[in-house]
């Protein structure tokens, strides 16, 4: 078929794969958010529950699903582990670094799928607060690295990614 | 990240069976065992070197082109060339044709679906050279229309290169209607055909077809990977492509493999014993396979033709819903391996260009996953993979976003 790729994949990302957590739409979330689009082959649903608790705004359940390959899966469920428990406000500091790291490392043309989990955090985040009509002093105007990348993946993903993956899989 | 620690974590599967023959695949104990004498015991040496040693590496080398001008009915067996693979066996059929009539230039023909291993030298004849390198069309099964590919042809056209067999989707192509075509335009047309998937699957012969250049690829017939076959009909003109201390091959500086070049010829003789009859066993478990799938999964897409039109080993269906690269990663904890065309697997994130040129879209193409079967499976093996597969489509189906929605 087309030029591969070796994938060598961790462990954990296995794992998640065979056993992902927080599996499956959430009846009564607070917010849904979608990044990633089916002709990508890459597209994540996050649904998070907000309760405000001590004047904060605590991400109390978060599920996910997924359409994509072994590091999307793995991704979206490693993130939903991530912000359980988590003020937005700290949420919203999540990098698709972070996220990247706890699944044991991605392989540098999978990285787009942590942006895109990352991504899809950041807009619940933001849509939950146009929702309600309040914009914390934190929460940037501007877009994000994260969530321009995941927009723009969802334009033009090859446009985009792939000089850079060219790159790094030329580096390896 | 260790691959060590990957497959640890994969375990053993109870059960195994090997699907990804378009990829690679087993070497059989008997063709193993008809290299392993030319290691170290006979015919080590150079085939071109006039010693005992060197002749009796001659002796093999020149019994495999014999073999191979028998079972394609080529008029000697100096038309046969051996390279190191089927890749270049195609890039020496492009790149040394570009080479050798560079001065001439003019058209390229190409089908959307060749190899890579044809469709990038293409490119790059245009690129160095300057051919002009045309990609005819073809319909949703793969086939190219006869009218719209003599609309193709015209005085410049100087190279055509169709695939007698799809290695994806298994279309079986009318290549004697097209060489015909061709050289009835232009009679000074070269004709091409990359034969990688069709050599031990189909019966031709190159004078009943009217072709100058043929390609066999030897690990698509259980052979050993790095021997590949260019036919190069007699008085078709070349140019070597890797430069070098030129030994039995013209078209092709170094030292022949000759282990490898063993362990192929008996490939090939195990592939042209009982030929038919491996055939229709190929047929038969295809049948049941694809048959299986489409019974017990819905939402299944045939990527190809059905029936006789079709390669006897081929099954290349796409799972709606779900993403291909996580399909052979579910698949392959239970003990099933397949490839897949989506662009997750591949290097420029881009999904197989066979599955787009028949006009699947890309979420289409992304769950496309790719079967072979051979000889050397049987009906247990298919009953295996059908007893896990539904379960298997069905598991990544319940993790995916994307869902038949019920309106």
């Amino acid at each position: 078929m087309s030029s591969r790729i070796p994938l060598p994949y961790s462990p954990k990302i296995i794992e998640l794969f065979k056993h992902p957590k927080n599996l499956g739409p959430l009846e009564d979330a607070t917010i849904v958010a979608k990044a990633g689009s089916p002709a990508c082959g890459d597209m994540i649903h996050l649904y998070l529950k907000i309760e405000k608790k001590n004047g904060e705004d605590i991400i109390v359940k978060a599920t996910f699903e997924s359409y994509g390959c072994a590091a999307n899966i793995a991704a979206a469920s490693i993130l939903t582990e991530l912000v359980k428990g988590l003020s937005l406000k700290d949420a919203w500091k999540i990098s698709w670094k972070d996220v990247a790291d706890k699944l044991g490392g991605l392989p540098p043309i999978k990285y787009h799928c942590s942006i895109l989990a990352v991504g899809a955090l950041k807009r619940a985040i933001r849509g939950y607060y146009k929702k309600i009509g309040i914009r914390p002093e934190w929460l940037p105007d501007e877009l994000t690295v994260d969530e321009k990348q995941a927009l723009e993946e969802e334009e033009m993903i090859e446009k985009i990614y792939g000089p850079m993956m060219k790159s790094l899989s030329e580096k390896k | 990240m260790s691959i060590r620690d990957l497959l640890k974590a994969h375990g053993k599967p109870p059960r195994e069976v090997y699907f990804d023959l378009e990829n690679s695949g087993l070497v059989p104990p008997e063709v193993v065992d008809a290299m392993l004498p030319y290691f170290n015991r006979i015919g080590y040496g150079h085939p071109s070197i006039t010693h005992k040693v060197g002749w009796e590496a001659y002796e093999i080398l020149y019994e495999t082109k014999e073999l191979v001008s028998k079972t394609i009915g080529a008029s000697s067996p100096e038309e046969i060339v051996i390279t190191h693979s089927g890749t270049e066996a195609n890039n020496l059929a492009i790149m040394g044709f570009a080479l050798a009539n560079r001065t001439k230039k003019g058209k390229i023909i190409v089908s959307a679906i060749e190899h890579l291993s044809v469709i990038f030298p293409a490119e790059t004849a245009s690129e160095l050279f300057g051919f002009e390198v045309l990609r005819i069309p073809v319909d949703t099964e793969g086939f190219i229309d006869p009218e719209i590919f003599q609309a193709y042809i015209d005085k410049d056209t100087s190279l055509v290169s169709i695939q007698m067999v799809n290695h994806e989707i298994g279309t079986i192509q009318n290549i004697k209607e097209l060489a015909e075509i061709a050289k009835d335009t232009n009679p000074n047309v070269i004709f091409h055909t990359d034969a990688a998937d069709a050599y031990g699957r189909i019966k031709f012969r190159v004078d009943d077809l009217g072709v100058d250049l043929l390609t066999i690829s030897s690990h698509k017939i259980h052979g050993p990977r790095g021997v590949g076959i260019l036919y190069v009909r007699e008085g078709v003109k070349l140019s070597p492509i890797l430069r070098g201390q030129l030994s039995v091959e013209k078209l092709w500086p170094g030292v022949e493999n000759i282990p490898l070049i063993a362990g192929f010829k008996k490939a090939v003789e195990l592939a042209f014993t009982n030929f038919d009859a491996n055939v229709s066993k190929m047929m038969i478990l295809r049948d049941m396979l694809l048959r299986g799938i489409l019974d017990n999964v819905p939402d299944v897409l045939v990527n190809g033709p059905i029936g006789e039109k079709r390669a006897p080993d081929n099954i290349n269906v796409s799972f709606l819903y779900v993403e291909g690269e996580a399909i052979t990663i579910e698949f392959s904890l239970r003990g099933i391996y397949v490839s897949s065309g989506s662009a997750c697997t591949s290097r420029i994130l881009e999904p197989s260009h066979v599955l787009l040129a028949i006009g699947r879209k890309h979420e289409e193409a992304h769950g496309s996953i790719l079967f072979k079967v051979s000889r050397y499976h049987n009906r247990e093996d298919i009953a295996y993979a059908l007893s896990q597969i539904p379960e298997a489509i069905d598991r990544l189906r319940k993790i995916s976003s994307l869902k038949p929605r019920k309106i």
